[in-house]
């Protein structure tokens, strides 16, 4: 049990120290354009990758998708830091910068909720195929406000198609609070559609993951649709410093800071240990591109 | 001579006989409907399972296609009437494109096919020409072949040879129409590019030079056959050129016919204004500067709505009679 913990935590940390890299180098001035970070969010990028058959299986994430990347292809974390520095030898050559990235079967893109058909059409490949592969699509609650997503919903359920649905419902919309966005709970759309639902605490790893694990194990018997709702909290700023949120809001929200909970479950000695060693590998990667 | 329709048709049915990525998708596209404009008759009763009849969702439909396209199977998608491919831009612009351009090593073979046009009646969101807006998309083919050509083995040819998204457009007034070939007077020669794509070169005339270069794409064909025969009675040489690919455009296959002319009308049926044949007015001006015996003259439809009421809505849409009027005053130039 410990093991999985140590895992999954050294997973998260891995995500946080890349992105919080990157935050400083954007105010040195060695990245350009823009960067979303999921700082806060890494429970849900690592609970639900971690239950997926990456040979298989395909991800479709969003602007904020650093860390479904690395969890999904660690492998490529350098290409990744390439992609976004703007080199050629980033995984897009450059052109697709922090939002749009793809390696073998993951892909993002910068337009919110329009991965979601694209996800379903994934889906719908899989099925013909035969692949009893799932297709796992991430959108936040402020994209929950697109239109096409509920025209996917529909399709999903209407051909019951291996759709996974993951709401990161990180309470805010860029800078407008969750609440100024909906009339009516993320929870209660995609039953609507006859997609079953799920809601857990998405900054609780393990109830991620052991959900995401049952949901897939169900998906590949049944090839139907699941909507996973979780409940998380956008630590850091939308993209660079643009955060009017309140410092108590903030704070009180800082205390339910995933890293911080499985911080509590392990050995102090064990967390310097990883500590160190993400620590290491952001450093190791800044010294090969010959970043100080 | 078949008609453009039971080629198409024909078309689809070869694709999905030889090519099993092939999968047709669309609103009402399946038997006993079979598609509001019966291009996919009898193929879901030939091809079970071939064909999927989508929910009224354009945006969604075109994205599940783009999703396919990305995952091994070359989609047909139709859309029910261009009109409606405004619903779907977003999936085509910032999806479908960039996937096969920003991404390394990604295709998406998507092949959206959409009747656009006037004529009959539809009115204001049923009869347009909105090709035009997708116009200059980077990384999108715009393929819009004519009476004059083969639409069955055009969309064999893109099946072949496109491994990027690529918008088909079929003149709503051509299903009905049968395939072009020469006659008496009349003599098509199909020029072939090197992707093998045809440009329908049409001569009124045997011998000589021609007096004037009409450039047009699609449904305005179906004013040529009757238009160039009056036009020879009249003895006036006309050499029209109808690339069926419209972007992007055989500029190099269309300027040595615009300059042997030295006189050009460029026709098509969308709105006035920033469109293709203003476009390639544009391009010709660069290869044909001061090689041109008068301005180059552009022939549309009005800009405005279409209207349904009949002598209303011809007022406004492109006519023989408006494209014999501008060859006429570019002829009049001294």
């Amino acid at each position: 049990m410990s093991a999985q913990l140590e895992f999954f935590y050294e997973k998260m940390l891995l995500i946080r120290t890349f992105e919080e890299t990157l935050l400083r180098l954007f105010s040195q001035g060695y990245l350009r354009g823009t960067v979303h970070t999921c700082i806060g969010q890494e429970a849900c990028a690592v609970g639900i990758i971690a239950a997926l058959n990456s040979e298989q299986d395909t991800v479709c994430s969003n602007h904020r998708g650093h860390g479904h990347f690395l969890m999904f292809s660690e492998q490529n974390m350098y290409g990744l830091f390439a992609e976004i520095l703007g080199l050629e030898s980033g995984i897009c050559n450059g052109k697709g910068g922090s939002q749009h990235l793809h390696v073998t079967n993951f892909y993002s893109n910068g337009i919110l909720g329009g991965m979601v058909p694209v996800a379903t059409g994934i889906a719908l490949a899989h099925k013909l195929k035969k692949e009893n592969a799932i297709s796992v699509v991430f959108v936040g609650d402020g994209a929950m406000a697109e239109g096409i997503i509920y025209e996917s919903l529909n399709m999903a359920a209407l051909w019951q198609l291996p759709l996974l649905l993951v709401v990161e419902q990180n309470q805010i919309a860029q800078s407008t609070p969750w609440t100024l966005e909906h009339g009516s709970i993320i929870e209660d759309r995609s039953p609507a559609f006859g997609v079953p639902r799920i809601a857990v605490d998405g900054n609780h790893v393990e109830s991620v993951y052991n959900t995401a694990k049952e949901l897939i194990t169900q998906m590949r018997i049944d090839n139907a649709p699941r909507c996973l709702v979780l409940h998380t909290y956008r630590l850091g700023p939308h993209s660079k410093g643009d955060d009017q949120r309140s410092s108590t809001e903030l704070a009180m929200n800082q205390e339910k800071d995933p890293l911080k909970q499985l911080e509590i479950l392990l050995t102090q000695q064990i967390v310097t240990h990883i500590k160190m060693r993400c620590q290491k590998r952001i450093s190791d990667m800044l010294t090969h591109f010959l970043i100080s | 001579m078949p008609t453009y329709l039971k080629e198409l048709q024909q078309g689809l049915f070869t694709l999905l006989t030889n090519d099993q990525r092939i999968i047709l998708l669309g609103e009402d596209i399946i038997d006993p409907y079979g598609g509001a404009f019966k291009v996919t008759a009898g193929l879901s009763t030939q091809f079970p399972g071939r064909l999927i009849t989508t929910p009224i969702a354009e945006a969604g439909i075109t994205g599940v296609a783009v999703g396919l396209a990305l995952r091994g199977y070359v989609p047909i998608l139709e859309i029910m009437f261009g009109d409606f491919l405004t619903l779907c831009a977003d999936q085509i612009i910032n999806h479908a494109t960039k996937f096969s351009s920003m991404y390394s090593a990604v295709s998406c073979p998507l092949i959206i096919r959409s009747p656009m046009g006037g004529g009959r009646g539809y009115g204001p969101t049923h009869s347009q020409s909105l090709e035009k807006l997708f116009l200059g998309t980077p990384h999108l083919k715009i393929i819009s072949p004519s009476n004059f050509h083969n639409p069955g083995r055009t969309i064999q040819q893109i099946v072949q040879y496109e491994s990027n998204p690529v918008l088909f457009i079929e003149h709503k007034l051509l299903y009905s129409e049968f395939l072009q070939v020469s006659n008496e007077i009349i003599h098509v020669n199909l020029q072939s590019s090197e992707e093998g794509y045809h440009t329908a070169i049409i001569k009124n005339y045997t011998v000589g030079n021609p007096d004037l270069c009409l450039i047009s794409y699609g449904g305005t064909s179906r004013f040529l056959p009757k238009l160039l025969t009056d036009l020879a009675v009249e003895e006036v040489r006309i050499i029209a050129v109808l690339p069926e690919v419209i972007d992007p455009a055989p500029i190099d296959i269309l300027v040595p016919y615009a300059a042997a002319a030295r006189r050009v009308v460029i026709a098509e049926e969308s709105t006035a204004d920033f469109g293709w044949a203003v476009g390639i007015a544009g391009m010709l001006y660069e290869k044909l500067w001061k090689q041109l015996d008068c301005p180059i003259k552009v022939v549309t439809s009005e800009r405005c709505v279409i209207p349904t009421a009949s002598e209303q809505e011809k007022e406004v849409l492109i006519s023989a009679l408006k494209i014999e009027n501008a060859i006429m005053e570019v002829l009049s130039w001294l």
